[in-house]
């Protein structure tokens, strides 16, 4: 067998020590990439191209496939988000019970659309396809956390808090920067860090 | 651990809890925790505390109570009763109740509107096999769960059993798969136990993808009781003879994959996994695999595609993943909700799981019931209850005095059942003649303001969006479907339209690949069945009956346009 050596990670923040430990885990085996993902979107925030490299070259898979499955799943992004997440669950429950309005509303005070960043680089706006929060529908998560009925008032008055587009374009606020494609779920993925089970 | 080992724990846990006077649960399932019902508990452990009854009082975590939508719930099991939207100001006056003498009197009758009897219809009606535990037991406490005779199935089956008889006990208990197809899970257990594998390796998976919107059943049983399905799981490794176990779990699900982390450490230290569980000769250990939001991996073929690192696109099958899987190994796949099924059936054996349901479609199924009725939640009833009983009588009917127009159950690969079908018994078999299938169990309530091509519209573009791309039946007919649909809505399609949109739609009904493209048109379907006139309407009048479509392009035949300007381009083919 040829004899393999682990390449060395793409920098020397210690965060890689994480993704390390994820790979270590599953013992650098090739069928352990989205796992690996998962922990590199959890510790970064998105997936760019030097994490990618270095995920293929550990796990001795080609780029290709590694590209192939961040791309393929609307859980992963490749661009970073913005400093809060909203999420829309467009789930057929929160569908029925006016979905469509509480984007529509977030758009109206941030100028984002799913799957954009509002120009302050604040808010990013995604939608997910269902959260299994039917019995709260219309469900949204903000950074992480769950709310539930939300009103387009509510989501409103959340998003005003985390930014202050509105006053500064008087009017309308300004189109959103891209980020994601939209139907993906939010970044902000409490599958590491314990979520608020106590 | 032994049998007697196992029965010391469940003896001292049970005198445990009998020394409490009281016993009140707080649902702590994501739904009401999202509300807040941590503070809840809080709230009312501090209470008992300041009132030093702690040695009378046991507060608990529990799951799932099935009443979601009124949350955060409160269950006062000692005096039956169940009290929906608590705040933790609320807890002194729970604390107070529980001296208060226990009436007896009329036993359905709700007192302020916060209260229901543990013995009102919601809960009577129902049967709950898979739900048993649920809002009774913390789920994160095995104790909890060896308490309610919890992994007693596994020792009996380890000790006393052939995996023969095992299959046999599933297959006379005429158990059909819950994740959506149905499938006989003694027949699937069975071929799966025959396949040969070169290398003796054999794998489980749990499939807890449940991509389907407007079902969450899976993921409540996760959260409330995810021992019951690490038991299904060991039980079913053992009868088909595999060594290693995957749980494939959505990642949009972080508080079941917490619970299963938990369970399945406590399961270990236990010695229900690892090696040489219950002192015999049989090891199995289970790992854990995160879905990464694509509703196709919940298909078998690319579930297993998934769990090996790689893009979850389907396979074209034979051959089966029962012959050859994950890795190229036999592999078993079952529904959270199937795994579930077995401890129990294994406990009363296959005979008595026969006894509930209807004659081909056996036991109970969860169905989760959301959209436009009172009661939204979980219910587990015995298959073969007619609709009207499952919507009015469970779940509390349609609110706001409006009327029932349809029932979509089966998600995106489902239907819509109208109101003229309601005396419908809710089976396999009975869903399927009625144009819907049962899928995983969502129920999605509609009522009169709801247009229902609209609601077609909905689920062609989820399976647009989320169609794969590796045939052309449905990668290109979904966005086709999807943009005459579009047009209709838009008001800018023609009665030619709809012909083509019924063509496209038996078209990636028989040539796609996967369940995906090939259910796809469903929803389509059964909404022409059944609300022809609704689609005649949008294009004949250009209105819409339920007043949901706006027409924003009415009359500007934007289609046309489209073709025309490509035409100039020379760049249409
Ligand atoms: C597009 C598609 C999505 C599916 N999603 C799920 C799912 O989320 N959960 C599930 O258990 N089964 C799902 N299935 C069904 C599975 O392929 C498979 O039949 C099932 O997991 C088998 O388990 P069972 O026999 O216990 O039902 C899906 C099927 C298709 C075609
Ligand atoms: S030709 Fe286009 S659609 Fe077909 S496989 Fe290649 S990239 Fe995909
Ligand atoms: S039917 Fe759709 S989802 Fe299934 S393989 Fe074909 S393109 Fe992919
Ligand atoms: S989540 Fe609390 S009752 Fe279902």
């Amino acid at each position: 067998m040829i004899s393999f050596e682990k390449p060395s990670p793409p920098s020397d923040d210690r965060r890689w020590k994480l993704v390390d430990r994820t790979m270590r885990q599953y013992g650098y085996a090739p069928d352990a990439v989205i796992q690996v993902l998962h922990t590199v979107q959890e510790t970064f925030g998105f997936l760019d191209i030097d994490a990618m490299n270095y995920v293929a070259a550990s796990l001795r898979v080609p780029l290709s496939q590694v590209y192939g499955v961040a791309t393929f799943y609307h859980f992963f992004t490749l661009k970073p988000q913005g400093e809060h997440t909203c999420v829309v669950c467009t789930g057929t429950a929160c569908y029925i019970k006016g979905a469509q309005d509480l984007l529509d509303a977030v758009e109206e005070v941030t100028g984002a659309k799913p799957g954009e960043t509002s120009v302050d680089g604040k808010v990013s706006v995604l939608t997910a396809r269902c959260l299994g929060a039917c019995g709260l529908a219309a469900a949204a998560v903000y950074d992480g956390e769950i709310a539930a009925k939300v009103t387009p008032d509510a989501i409103k008055k959340q998003v005003h808090e985390w930014t202050d587009i509105v006053e500064e374009a008087a009017g309308s606020p300004p189109q959103g920067i891209p980020t994601t494609p939209p139907e993906g779920p939010a970044p902000q993925n409490p599958i590491i860090e314990g979520v608020t089970a106590e | 651990m032994t049998h007697d080992e196992l029965a010391e724990i469940r003896k001292a846990e049970q005198e445990r809890k009998q020394k409490y006077k009281h016993k009140i649960n707080v649902c702590m399932a994501s739904g009401c925790l999202s509300l807040r019902s941590d503070l809840v508990k809080e709230a009312i452990t501090k209470e008992v505390d300041k009132e030093c009854l702690a040695d009378s009082v046991l507060v608990s975590k529990v799951g799932c109570v099935g009443l979601c939508s009124q949350g955060p719930i409160v269950v006062l099991e000692t005096k039956g009763e169940v009290r929906e939207g608590i705040t933790p100001e609320d807890a002194e006056a729970i604390i107070k109740s529980l001296g208060a003498e226990h009436d007896g009197g009329n036993s359905n009758e709700l007192v302020d509107g916060v209260v229901l009897r543990l013995d009102s219809k919601f809960f009577t009606r129902q049967k709950k096999i898979v739900m048993e535990h649920s809002g009774l037991i913390d789920p994160d406490r095995i104790e909890d769960y060896i308490a309610v005779g919890g992994y007693e199935s596994v020792l009996d089956v380890l000790t006393e059993m052939s995996p023969a008889e095992v299959i046999d006990q599933v297959t006379r208990s005429g158990l059909r798969g819950r994740g959506g197809a149905g499938y006989p899970t003694g027949l699937k257990w069975s071929t799966v136990a025959k396949a040969f594998s070169s290398s003796g390796e054999k794998f489980i998976i749990c499939n807890a993808d449940e991509g389907d919107p407007g079902a969450y059943m899976d993921r409540s049983i996760l959260e409330s009781n995810p021992h019951q399905v690490i038991e299904g799981m060991i039980i079913g490794a053992f009868a088909v003879g595999a060594s290693k176990g995957f749980v494939y779990v959505r990642a949009e699900y972080p508080l079941a994959i917490e619970r299963l982390k938990i369970a399945l450490k406590q399961a270990e230290k236990f010695g229900f996994l690892g090696h040489n569980i219950g002192g015999t000769t049989f090891s199995f250990t289970v790992e854990l695999r995160y879905g990464a939001g694509a509703f196709v991996t919940g298909e078998e073929t690319a579930l297993i595609a998934s769990v090996g690192g790689q893009r979850g696109l389907p396979q074209q099958r034979p051959p089966y993943p029962a012959e050859r899987g994950l890795f190229g190994r036999p592999t078993l796949i079952n529904n959270v909700e199937t795994l579930a099924n077995i401890p129990p059936i294994i406990r009363n054996g296959g005979d008595w799981f026969a006894k509930i349901g209807t004659e081909k479609s056996k036991g109970t199924k969860v169905f989760s019931l959301v959209g436009k009725i009172n009661n939204v939640g979980l219910v587990e009833v015995p298959l073969g209850m007619p609709l009207r009983e499952v919507i009015y009588d469970l779940g509390g009917g349609i609110p706001d005095g409006r009327t029932f127009k349809a029932v979509q159950t089966g998600g995106p690969s489902g239907g819509c059942i109208p109101a003229e079908h309601l005396d419908l018994p809710v089976d396999f078999e009975s869903l399927q003649q009625a144009g819907s299938i049962m899928g995983s169990g969502g129920m999605i309530v509609m009522d009169d303001a709801s247009c229902m091509v609209d609601v077609a519209k909905y689920f062609m573009g989820f399976c647009k969006s989320e169609s794969c791309g590796k045939c052309i039946p449905c990668r290109v007919g979904t966005v086709q479907m999807h943009a005459i649909l579009e047009r209709i809505t838009d008001g800018t399609a023609t009665m030619e339209d709809l012909g083509l949109l019924e063509n496209l739609c038996g078209l990636a009904k028989n040539a796609s690949i996967c369940g995906l493209g090939q259910s796809a048109p469903n929803p389509v379907l059964s909404t022409l069945r059944y609300f022809r006139d609704e689609y005649r309407a949008h294009i004949e009048e250009r209105r819409c009956p339920a007043g949901v479509c706006k027409f924003k392009n009415a009359g500007k035949d934007v289609y046309e346009e489209d073709l025309e300007v490509r035409d100039e381009t020379g760049t249409s083919s």
